[in-house]
């Protein structure tokens, strides 16, 4: 366990300091745009994963929270010019609100119906959002950037190397809760929600300590996002695209361990680089399409799932 | 350890449902209980109400536990697990995906019962050898006797002083039920539990039993001191053992 416990560690540190030596050493500014989505992808996934995955209550409100966050940037650097890290922090404390709140409301609700009242809370905000003036409406705002903090010469490395550091955070959250009693208890309710409550496991809070998690940071992944596009409007901030490819890159990666969301996010979010810039971003959606019906029924336990069973068929088969 | 439970005046339901009508039970420590009826009667309801799974609409519940008094019908499911009441669910309700280890591992969820999970795990494996051969097998491909076990082993996790039992004999063989009762009442001797078993099997629940009550439609229309004055009660006579022999 200790053991572990170090190699995450070391791993995570080797990755940021990959991270910073790109951001210092790269002069081209494409691969920081590009890698950026793939790590807001990977963070998203990972997070949604806490309680779509763990728990398995589908969340379909994803764009909600991302949306959220975006707006939360937008309204905080409209009205006090309040620098990045300010923005993120206060993101992911309205998104544990947020979560609250939908968990309090929905929560009670078992599987296909907590989903329908999830989608609904990103009609609900986006429509406010689009009648709200003070951040631009409908028509959306422009965001000027301020300019980037040294050692980073240029913004948008300096928001790829935050968002670095915010999906090692949302993975080192969701390691923790999967090896803790929270996780096995997230775990018990999915399999058996009664039987769950006939052993003492307090599923009610636990999920909705899940939805409190998982709504910051979804929320804190999106803050940065204003600043990365220069421009937000309700129509892409609160976009279903982010609830759609969240959930796919989760259950295509797998959500019975937190590894499984990071290998789904990098699969399918390079991939959708790819073909953006190849051949067309609506492609995008076409091949997510195709890729979910083939794991959902090739592999419904995502890559990790599939790893596992093969890696025991060889067990069986060597003894 | 003294320890009774005490139900009275409980009416239950699922919304314009009534499931229990004015029930009134009790339990002493030690004691076997049969809760004894057929499908549709209550039966389950009246385990749920006990377990804090469902909410009973009036009536008291109270759990007297070496003379002090706890209200089952305020608290939380969770809490009533901390009070050293385990439920066996009927149908078993086991985690499927999840290993046997891992299935007793979630018995001792709360943190009380945390501390005792290496005597319990031990409790556990010596009551049923067959699920330490097992223990790292998925617990949803087990036949339906060893997952019974599994059932009960994992609410013996917990600690519990008071163990419900819900319908064991559901989907098991003759020979199965028997062993299964068999077990049970091992507890109840061996490990001095009190059980509250509810059961349509009749003569299996009365081999274990100290005494019974009989629900008909949410009401307990018997209550018996003995098993011997349950054999020779009309209603028994009529439901269960044929005729107005």
């Amino acid at each position: 366990m200790k053991r572990s416990n170090i190699a995450f560690w070391v791993g995570a540190a080797v990755f940021l300091v990959a991270i910073f030596v790109m951001t210092q050493v790269v002069g081209n500014q494409y691969p920081f745009f590009a890698g950026y989505v793939i790590l807001q992808f990977i963070a998203l996934a990972v997070a949604w994963s806490i309680l779509g995955g763990y728990a398995g209550y589908v969340n379909f409100g994803t764009s909600a929270f991302f949306g959220v966050g975006v707006y939360t940037a937008v309204f905080l650097t409209k009205a006090f010019e309040a620098p990045l890290l300010v923005q993120i922090v206060t993101a992911a404390v309205i998104g544990a609100l947020m979560g609250f709140a939908l968990g309090l409301l929905t929560l009670r609700m078992q599987g296909i119906f907590f989903s329908i009242a999830t989608i609904a809370l990103t009609i609900i905000i986006e429509t406010t959002v689009m009648n709200w003036r003070f951040v631009g409406g409908a028509a959306g705002i422009q965001i000027a950037r301020p300019p980037a903090t040294p050692p980073f010469d240029n913004y948008v490395q300096m928001l790829f190397f935050v968002q670095a550091l915010l999906v090692v955070l949302a993975v080192a959250i969701s390691r923790y809760i999967q090896n803790s009693w929270i996780g096995r208890g997230l775990q018990a309710l999915k399999d058996d929600e009664l039987a769950a409550e006939c052993t003492g496991v307090p599923t009610l809070r636990l999920k909705l300590l899940a939805c409190v998690i998982s709504g910051a940071l979804l929320c804190a992944i999106g803050a940065p996002s204003a600043m990365y596009l220069q421009f937000a409007n309700p129509d892409s901030a609160f976009n279903l695209n982010y609830s759609v490819s969240t959930l796919a890159m989760s259950l295509i990666g797998g959500t019975s361990h937190w590894s499984g969301p990071i290998i789904g996010a990098i699969l399918l979010g390079t991939t959708q680089q790819l073909l953006t810039v190849t051949i067309s971003s609506e492609v995008n959606v076409l091949v997510l399409g195709i890729m979910l019906v083939l794991f959902v029924v090739g592999a419904p336990e995502g890559i990790i799932g599939l790893v596992r069973k093969l890696r025991g068929n060889r067990k069986e088969g060597g003894t | 350890m003294a320890l009774s439970l005490v139900i009275s005046g409980l009416d239950a339901g699922y919304g314009a449902v009534k499931a229990l009508r004015g029930v009134s039970l009790n339990v002493r420590g030690g004691e076997t209980v049969a809760l004894l009826g057929t499908n549709g009667n209550g039966k389950s309801t009246l385990m749920k109400c006990i377990a804090g799974l469902v909410r009973p609409q009036q009536g008291s519940i109270s759990l007297d536990i070496d003379g002090t008094t706890h209200d089952l019908a305020r608290l939380s499911a969770e809490d009533i697990v901390d009070l050293g009441v385990a439920m066996v669910p009927e149908g078993r309700r086991l985690f499927p995906r999840l290993t046997v280890l891992e299935n007793l591992m979630l018995g001792a969820f709360r943190k009380a019962a945390r501390r005792n999970i290496d005597e319990n795990l031990k409790l556990a494996f010596a009551t049923f050898p067959v699920l330490k051969e097992r223990q790292s097998q998925l617990a949803g491909t087990m036949s339906g006797g060893q997952q019974q076990m599994l059932a009960i082993a994992r609410a013996l996790m917990s600690s519990p002083r008071l163990l419900l039992v819900d319908e064991p004999s559901v989907g098991l063989s003759p020979l199965l039920v028997s062993q299964t009762i068999t077990k049970i009442g091992e507890l109840n001797q061996k490990l001095g539990l009190t059980v509250l078993m509810a059961e349509q099997n009749f003569n299996q629940a009365i081999r274990i039993a100290s005494r019974g009550y009989i629900i008909v439609h949410g009401e307990i229309v018997v209550a018996a001191k003995s098993v011997d004055e349950l054999k020779g009660n009309d209603i028994v006579k009529r439901l269960y053992l044929g005729g107005a022999a």
